[in-house]
């Protein structure tokens, strides 16, 4: 096993400590070279087995999650909704149940409402990969993304990171404010009053109800979708007004330091929070966020997997 | 019937001011005698040696959810009010929202057959406001209050509609029957799981603003000016609306609320580990809300205790925190937790008394809450030192989600008489 990450669960950043957060993110650099091999597998987690059990819409991370799991050879099994026993009427804690008596080694859980990862780890005894719950946390974007700023910034302490939009809705925004402030980063959220939750500074991070002095002197710009499927409809007026005035264009990017990079979670809205020349300009790092995303996610497995030593290097 | 002597306790009747330590003698139902050295009953008569407890008109709860009729695997009148006379309550008011709700008189009087049947301590229904509920069409007010109800409340929900509103303080002030209002504009709490703070940013959890609570209640205190309609407020939770309650109550407006014990114990940091025995509506406020009632109860600005007790199954709680039902019981615990306040010098013994007792009957016109000589004997004797671990396992009441389980407790009924009859009593008691 490797020092320094002692969590049986990932459920949140919010606990992590800046060691363990940095275990991950060694452990992902080394898993990175992977993607590259014609033969893109390691036996690493061989015989173990990964349940995906996504309980609300999710089409990257659970891919991510799925090549994750192939690619250190453990058995990945998806359990979706749509094929659930909770259209069925079903709880949560005995859908939980009866995977947990299939003995799966690790259990990947998406779920709409806050605390969910939290309840199914009290009642299984799988390790539990938190991949979202409702607003709460969505610690493997978290780590992806402190993983993409190291790569491209060379350091994480002391940059100012800048996270636009719907701050209330998203979990992104909680697992990054929580892991950035932990590794010395300087935080600030901005986006419409409407969609800064109640004193959210208390987080750890500067609150802006604009978006234009939140980008000055910003090192990394992170912008985020809003989440119309949570009823964000009501908090401002329309998308036209909203590209106007908190959408990130060239002009705004300008705010920001010259070298600073443009991030997003996905999925994205084009037109609407990012303007296609920014997201698809050079200093847009989304992709590699993607690519990055696999390598987290094969390390975060492989910890609470209890990957042996140093087989995966050898093969 | 026989008599009772309760020998040597300390005898609190704030409502008389009275406080020593006496006997009080319980004969043919009622409060016939109290004064120190009475002669022990006839050989039918039990002499109770009460040395150290206090004994206190009978306990009042304005707020209990009995689930009788229609939801019976979560409790029912029978386990209710043994619940409650455990708890030391003779008496119990219980919210309309059953299945069906207790909208018309046929479901009232079934609820008053059933408490004469096999309720343990007096039963008060409560009646809705509006049929069904719906906060559209008023309820049968009249025809409630003369099959037995005592109050109406749209309880679980506000009545949204202002203009409803209106008229039901209207038309109840025809028949001088009290409305009981549940505050929530159901716009702005727009299905919040938790209280919004600090904690639900945190936490991510859906959360609703104290002004969902504020808000309606700012609106029905001027309806309470414009109609002279009198109201009560059940479970005040946030500070804004007990500054609402104290100007209203200073300007002259008939109006009274009510606090749960959960508010006054518990704040919404409480809610860290999604369990959902610390989610209800109103839910757990911030610290600062929780201090602001705590002084509201002492300073009388809130008038009672009640304990909003809703039982449910573990098919309810078993959950998803935000998928949850709403709710904690209460009746067994309310009083320990009230003894907890006095030993935090926020009420006195006598004032913990009139919150859960005189408080309690005023609000309401009930009788009881005074040991007068004749009146009926509603008596709760209280040992306010006993130590004891909340364990839910032990509750008289079907259900176990309490917020409390594993907490200390310091103080608790031991005896419980309603019309002079023993309805509960600790084992050492048992003559």
């Amino acid at each position: 096993m490797t020092k320094g990450f002692t969590q049986r669960h990932l459920l949140g950043m919010e606990r992590l400590t800046r060691e363990e957060i940095t275990t991950v993110l060694d452990l992902g650099e080394r898993f990175l070279e992977i993607a590259d091999r014609p033969i893109k597998k390691v036996p690493t987690l061989r015989g173990k087995t990964v349940i995906n059990l996504f309980l609300e819409p999710s089409t990257r991370t659970r891919t991510s999650f799925e090549i994750a799991a192939k690619r250190l050879s453990a058995d990945g099994i998806n359990f979706t909704a749509a094929s659930s026993s909770t259209v069925k009427g079903e709880t949560l804690i005995d859908t939980a149940l009866n995977l947990d008596a299939m003995n799966p080694d690790i259990v990947v859980i998406r779920h709409a409402q806050a605390g969910s990862a939290l309840l199914l780890s009290q009642r299984i005894r799988a390790a539990i990969v938190n991949a979202g719950d409702g607003a709460h946390e969505h610690p493997t974007q978290a780590l992806l993304d402190a993983s993409t700023i190291r790569a491209h910034k060379k350091k994480i302490e002391g940059l100012t990171v800048v996270i636009c939009g719907d701050i209330d809705h998203s979990r992104v925004a909680r697992s990054n404010i929580f892991a950035l402030r932990t590794l010395g980063a300087h935080v600030r959220v901005a986006g419409p009053r409407s969609f800064l939750p109640m004193g959210v500074e208390s987080l750890g991070c500067e609150a802006y109800d604009r978006i234009e002095p939140a980008l000055e002197g910003a090192d990394v710009v992170m912008m985020l979708r809003i989440q119309m499927e949570r009823k964000a409809g009501s908090r401002f007026p329309d998308t036209r007004e909203y590209a106007r005035y908190f959408g990130l264009n060239p002009r705004r990017l300008a705010l920001a330091k010259p070298d600073a990079i443009v991030m997003h979670p996905g999925p994205m809205n084009r037109g609407v929070e990012i303007d296609p020349g920014v997201a698809d300009g050079p200093r847009s790092v989304i992709l590699d966020q993607v690519s990055r995303g696999v390598a987290i996610r094969m390390a975060v497995l492989y910890l609470l997997g209890g990957g042996s030593g140093e087989e995966w290097s050898k093969s | 019937m026989p008599d009772i002597l309760l020998r040597g306790g300390r005898v609190l009747d704030p409502m008389r001011e009275f406080d020593a330590q006496t006997d009080v003698l319980l004969r043919d139902g009622r409060i016939a005698r109290i004064e120190g050295g009475l002669a022990a009953p006839g050989k039918d008569g039990k002499v109770i040696n009460v040395k150290d407890c206090w004994v206190v008109p009978g306990l009042i709860d304005l707020h209990v959810h009995l689930r009788e009729p229609g939801q019976e695997y979560k409790e029912n009148i029978e386990t209710g009010t043994a619940a409650a006379a455990a708890g030391g309550f003779s008496a119990v008011c219980c919210m309309p929202n059953t299945s069906p709700p207790n909208d018309t008189r046929a479901v009232t009087e079934l609820i008053v057959q059933r408490a004469r049947d096999k309720g343990a301590v007096r039963v008060y229904p409560i009646g809705c406001i509006t049929q069904g509920q719906k906060g559209e069409s008023l309820a049968d007010m009249g025809e409630l209050q003369e099959a037995g109800c005592v109050a109406v409340s749209d309880d679980g929900h506000g009545v949204m509609n202002s203009e409803v509103m209106r008229r039901a303080l209207e038309y109840a002030r025809s028949f001088g029957i009290p409305l009981i209002q549940h505050c929530e504009d159901n716009a702005l709490s727009a299905g919040g799981a938790m209280h919004e703070g600090l904690a639900s940013t945190r936490f991510g959890i859906r959360a609703q603003p104290a002004a969902a609570e504020s808000a309606m209640l700012a609106r029905d205190l001027e309806l309470v000016a414009l109609t002279g309609g009198r109201y009560h407020m059940a479970h005040i939770s946030c500070a804004a609306s007990v500054r609402l309650i104290r100007e209203a109550k200073q300007r002259g407006l008939p109006v009274t609320c009510e606090v749960t014990p959960h508010n006054l114990m518990l704040t919404d940091e409480a809610c860290a580990g999604y369990d959902t025995f610390f989610k209800m509506n109103p839910p757990l406020r911030s610290s600062s809300d929780q201090a602001a009632l705590r002084e509201a109860l002492a300073d009388g600005t809130i008038d009672a205790i009640a304990t909003d007790h809703a039982p449910h199954s573990p098919v309810e709680k078993e959950v998803e925190f935000e998928q949850a039902a709403n709710g904690v019981i209460g009746l067994e615990t309310a009083l320990a937790l009230a003894v907890e306040l006095v030993d935090a010098g926020v009420l006195t013994p006598a004032k913990l008394v009139v919150r859960m007792s005189a408080g309690p009957a005023r609000v309401l016109g009930l009788p009881g809450g005074s040991l007068a000589l004749g009146a009926p004997a509603d008596v709760t004797v209280i040992d306010p030192q006993a130590t004891w671990t909340c364990d839910a396992a032990r509750f008289r009441s079907k259900a176990r989600n309490t917020p409390f389980g594993g907490r200390a407790m310091r103080g608790r009924s031991v005896l419980t008489v309603v019309g002079g009859a023993i309805v509960f009593s600790e084992e050492r008691f048992v003559v």
